[in-house]
């Protein structure tokens, strides 16, 4: 597999590894995927929550180079977004901006699974039950 | 920042890449491809041509290496059928089994971890009204006898059942399985492609009716193959899947590759000197790989039998790390995976399926394949690198984090997608 310089470069120097305070209420966990088809993706996200800015992102994942790198890289772009912002992330600004090839396309669309999951839980725990039935629902598919 | 890069130096006499997928194919040996010279320019004649010297001179070097080829399985040159691998091998000998004896039955007998050039084979046939029946194998990877012996009746006209695994290395009981097909008057094909030269194969002592073997497995030249057809107790009959000259005493039409049967047959005659000094070397250097890799990283186990093994394989699973993200991490290393990711199917190896390994077991695999030409320092240089790639990405990893902290991953409700 021929992968671009931009998943490359991903899974070399991976962005923003790591772990946040599952139960702190200012933080949203999106656990997607499943070992059994290869990849599971772990996207945590800290919310100011007057300003309601996605101030932290951390992720840890399971799967191929290009899985890696677009959740990796989906925490680059969530950083510093409202969530409202972060949820307008389309798998396809993914794949474009990873050059990602056909047979990997489904690592784009469980990265922005992973961010939907990720808000939904936060806006799950800060009570905005509206748009977390729908992210929840995102999930599920 | 945190990186996948690997800081693992690079020993002065080790020259990267390194090639350690040796069953998919082998470097040719250069004492093979010096054999093989002189029949691509000066002795060029093809070896049907009877009435002058290029002829004669090539349909020399073809009986020679039929004679080598027959020597290493303990078979007679007549009984050897020069093919263009053993692809080929398998499908004449499926298929023209099953077309010479359909009036004595329509069952044939093989076993779930065959390579596809079997599995394919049966399932065409199956199409034109054979019944195949599938043995599954046990968890070490090998077939049950019992099982052979009770999916038998009296319609079963062949059994194929492969030598060596090309993923996992195993070593089916050829001989066992020989003989009670020969008890039940049963034909016995096997695919011995990644057996031949690793291991003894005796054609007479293992109860081989039919065998396949390849010249590039075997540090021989890609394109040539060959079928062992044996001419007495019993004499097996096969169909011409190849209509034309009635080459190969009619079974394979075709001019034949004389360069190529010059370097299988050289290829031969190296393994059979060399067999037992080679396996056991390479042996050493996989226990030593497996060795080191198990001392230095937790949740790795090997995939198949360690007793009934080829000597130069060795399939692991690292658990909680992606295979092909593996393989990535150590780019400086031919080796394969068994993840759905490096398939062209996008499905896990049915290999590593097949031994009732979980698919988050085969998407962790790795084939490592030595050879001839590997060396130690390659092997403590891979062992270091992967282990320390595998160290990095069970960083990356949320399952690794998972079962560290004695969350237990069956537990969990999983989206599939």
């Amino acid at each position: 597999m021929a992968y671009s310089d931009k998943v490359i470069d991903h899974y070399n120097n991976p962005r923003n590894v790591g772990q946040l305070d599952k139960s702190s209420t200012e933080v949203g966990t999106g656990l997607v995927g499943a070992p059994e088809c290869g990849d599971v993706m772990r996207l945590q996200i800290r919310v100011n929550p007057s300003t309601q800015v996605i101030e932290e992102a951390k992720f840890k994942t399971f799967g191929c180079g290009s899985a890696i790198a677009s959740s990796s890289l989906a925490t680059e772009w969530i950083k510093g977004r409202t969530v409202d912002d972060a949820l307008a992330i389309k798998n396809t600004d993914i794949v474009k901006e990873l050059s990602l090839p056909p047979v990997k396309i489904h690592c784009s669309v469980l990265a922005e699974d992973a961010i939907r999951a990720a808000i939904g839980d936060w806006k799950k725990k800060n009570g905005a039950t509206e748009t977390a039935e729908a992210a929840a629902a995102a999930v599920a598919q | 920042m945190s990186t996948v890069i690997s800081q693992v130096e690079v020993p002065a006499d080790v020259h990267l890449p390194i090639y350690m997928d040796n069953h998919a194919t082998s470097p040719l040996d250069p004492r093979v491809l010096e054999a093989m010279m002189p029949y691509f320019t000066t002795k060029f004649g093809n070896a049907a041509s009877r009435n002058h010297s290029f002829g004669w001179e090539a349909e020399q070097a073809v009986e020679t290496a039929r004679e080598q080829i027959a020597k290493l399985i303990g078979a007679t040159a007549k009984e050897i059928i020069f093919t263009s691998g053993a692809t080929e091998s398998d499908n004449l000998a499926i298929k023209g089994i099953a077309e010479m004896y359909r009036e004595r039955g329509n069952h044939i007998i093989t076993q779930v971890t065959e390579h596809k050039a079997i599995l394919d084979t049966c399932k065409r046939l199956e199409k034109y009204g054979y019944r195949v029946t599938y043995l599954p194998v046990k968890a070490d990877g090998l077939i049950d006898l019992d099982d052979l012996e009770r999916a038998m009746d009296d319609k079963t006209i062949l059994v194929s059942i492969m030598a060596a695994n090309n993923e996992i290395g195993v070593l089916q009981p050829i001989r066992e399985i020989g003989k009670l097909c020969h008890q039940k008057g049963v034909l016995f094909h096997t695919d011995a492609v990644q057996a031949v030269g690793k291991v003894p194969v005796n054609v007479i002592a293992d109860n081989i009716d039919v065998l396949s073997l390849s010249g590039h497995k075997i540090y021989g030249p890609k394109g040539v193959g060959a079928l062992y057809v044996r001419r007495r107790n019993p004499r097996v009959q096969i169909a011409a899947q190849i209509d034309g000259g009635g080459h190969e005493r009619g079974m394979r039409s075709g001019t034949l590759n004389v360069p190529g049967i010059v370097g299988l047959g050289k290829a031969c005659e190296i393994s059979l000197a060399e067999m037992d000094a080679e396996a056991a070397y390479l042996s050493g250097l996989r226990d030593r790989l497996k060795e080191k890799l198990e001392s230095e990283l937790d949740y790795v186990h090997v995939n198949g039998s360690m007793e009934h093994r080829l000597p130069g394989n060795l399939n692991m699973s690292f658990v909680y790390v992606e295979g092909e993200s593996l393989l990535m991490g150590i780019n400086d290393v031919a080796v394969s995976s068994g993840s759905a990711c490096t398939s062209a199917t996008l499905e896990p190896s049915y290999v590593l399926k097949a031994l009732g390994l979980g698919d988050d077991v085969a998407h962790s695999s790795i084939r490592f394949g030595l050879g001839r030409f590997n060396t130690q320092v390659e092997v403590d240089y891979v062992a270091a690198k992967v282990i320390d790639i595998v160290k990095k990405l069970r960083q990356l990893s949320p399952l690794y984090e998972m079962v560290q902290e004695g969350i237990d991953l069956t537990k969990i409700q999983w989206a599939a997608h």
